[in-house]
């Protein structure tokens, strides 16, 4: 008779070792971290007491001011969120369509797609800006262009992962119909990605209202300019008015889309 | 086929028009002459703007790197703001997101923990980046706060979200043992979220990493300033240098996060 080890383990000796390993590094980067970053303590003591007084300075905000400028800003700032949401899209689509191996089989066109869209989402929208300040000079069109080259990684890594996800029967039987590459694509891709299409776009057009209202502080246009004047002049009830219009557009626009987007699929 | 009722079909005109929504898309079309025509962009502008791009790329290559020490001082505190920032954060979510969770918590404590993990969402990590360095000062301190922020923000709120998913049969089982609150915590609903608590910090990470590099630009501390203030001395070839090694820094931290999720697999 052989002896039943009852002695039930969850994870194996290398499974168990290797996560050891991880809790191991985390806590020496931790360690490390806190040792070396430069930290001064009286601010870190100071902290409560600054912000409080911060506060108390953006209080009570000025409701005056709303008309002046905030106003024509935040317009700007969603017109600047809404034209680089749909400036992506014919950036996005063909990267997209390059991305996914089910309509595109070359290796090499599949790494020249994804070399645009990772270094398009590792450069955040701010850097975007400061290039495109450079380039064009301050104002919306820096902003615009600044958006939607941010926001071509995102759509083209998700979109492209929704074309990979088609059912492939439509696409064979429209091609043994002899059907050209582009009824194919209208046809049989289209239909079935259609409302992942709308919902990525719907997301990303949501996140884009959040980003384009801090571009203005690298002069990029939109209310980003309108905070960034009113902090550089110590003007902070206008500070708080411009934060309240940033936060009530922010939550308008995710209602809007959960809304857009039930209706939709 | 997907979910069509046989009644619910018109056989007349299976593809009728929703008037909503075609009124919806003249709508928008309406809304993009409008905003192109306020937006300002003339063809002169544009191919101005192509000349100075081409300058402007011209004086970005070859990348400079003979400041190596500034870059690597940018870099070094960019990752230690994203590692200390990370790990508060996935700590105090940990706990957040417990709390906000329905199923566990009665409603006077769920939902004002609720509305500051939706609080925490709602700013764009500049905005809050800008609010600390006017109220702790510039440096690594204030984007440690601001990336914090921005983790409870996102995790705390997928956590309660997977908690509020629970099976709860396993945690009938372990209450019928006569276990107390933190061991039904502890044993019933932590092995069934854990797998995916570590899925959210491991993406954490990552975007903490991406962040990092762009507090900076607003002062709180890391690569973004060193960016930011060759970008206003002109330093272009300095600037592509600085590009590249953020874009690095952002391969790094996926080829990272990808190793800590195939050992937590």
């Amino acid at each position: 008779m052989t002896a039943i080890d009852h002695h039930w383990q969850r994870f194996t000796l290398p499974q168990k070792l290797s996560r050891y390993a991880v809790y191991l590094c985390v806590l020496l980067a931790l360690l490390v971290s806190l040792r070396t970053v430069e930290v001064i303590p009286e601010f870190f003591y100071d902290a409560p007491a600054q912000m409080a007084d911060l506060f108390r300075r953006m209080w009570p905000i000025d409701f005056a001011y709303y008309p002046m400028t905030v106003q024509g800003a935040m317009i700007e700032t969603l017109n600047i969120a809404t034209i680089g949401t749909l400036l992506t899209l014919p950036l996005a689509m063909p990267l997209a369509l390059m991305n996914a191996s089910n309509v595109v089989a070359s290796p090499w066109v599949h790494w020249i797609a994804r070399f645009f869209l990772v270094s398009s989402r590792s450069v955040n929208s701010l850097v975007w800006a400061l290039l495109f300040v450079a380039i064009f000079g301050p104002g919306v069109i820096s902003g615009v262009l600044a958006i939607a080259f941010r926001s071509v990684g995102f759509v083209g890594k998700l979109l492209g992962e929704a074309i990979e996800e088609v059912n492939m029967g439509a696409i064979e039987a429209l091609r043994a119909t002899g059907a050209s590459w582009m009824s194919v694509l209208l046809k049989g891709y289209w239909p079935q990605v259609m409302p992942a299409f709308f919902s990525i776009v719907l997301f990303r057009w949501d996140i884009n209202v959040r980003e384009s209202a801090v571009l203005g502080l690298v002069g990029a246009g939109g209310i980003g300019v309108v905070l960034n004047d009113a902090m550089n002049l110590f003007e902070w009830q206008r500070v708080s008015m411009a934060l309240l219009a940033i936060f009530v557009v922010v939550i308008v626009a995710e209602i809007l889309v959960v809304n857009i987007r039930k209706r939709l699929i | 086929m997907a979910g069509i009722a046989p009644g619910a079909v018109d056989r007349d005109n299976p593809f009728k028009r929703n008037g909503l929504t075609s009124a919806g898309w003249v709508l928008l079309a309406a809304y993009l002459l409008y905003s192109f025509n306020t937006m300002g962009v003339s063809w002169e502008r544009f191919s101005n703007g192509l000349g100075f791009a081409d300058r402007l790329l011209e004086r970005m290559f070859p990348p400079n790197f003979s400041r190596s020490e500034l870059l690597l001082g940018g870099l070094v505190e960019s990752l230690e703001i994203a590692i200390i920032s990370t790990v508060i954060g996935i700590g105090l979510s940990l706990f957040l997101g417990l709390f906000a969770a329905r199923n566990l918590m009665p409603l006077w404590v769920s939902a004002p923990v609720r509305s500051l993990i939706a609080l925490c969402r709602t700013f764009h990590p500049v905005i809050v980046a800008i609010l600390f360095v006017k109220s702790v000062g510039f440096g690594a301190l204030a984007g440690i706060l601001t990336l914090i922020v921005a983790s409870i923000g996102f995790i705390a709120k997928l956590f309660a979200e997977a908690i509020e998913e629970v099976s709860l049969k396993q945690v009938e089982a372990i209450r019928a043992t006569g276990a107390g609150f933190v061991s039904v915590i502890l044993f019933s609903v932590m092995p069934q979220v854990l797998s995916r608590f570590i899925g959210f910090s491991t993406y954490q990470l990552d975007s903490n990493l991406r962040n990092s590099t762009m507090v900076g630009i607003v002062g709180a501390g890391g690569l973004g300033g060193t960016l930011f203030s060759a970008f206003q001395r002109f330093d272009y070839d300095f600037v592509a240098a600085i590009l590249i090694t953020i874009i690095a820094l952002i391969m790094f931290g996926e080829f990272l996060s990808n190793v800590v999720r195939r050992v937590f697999r």
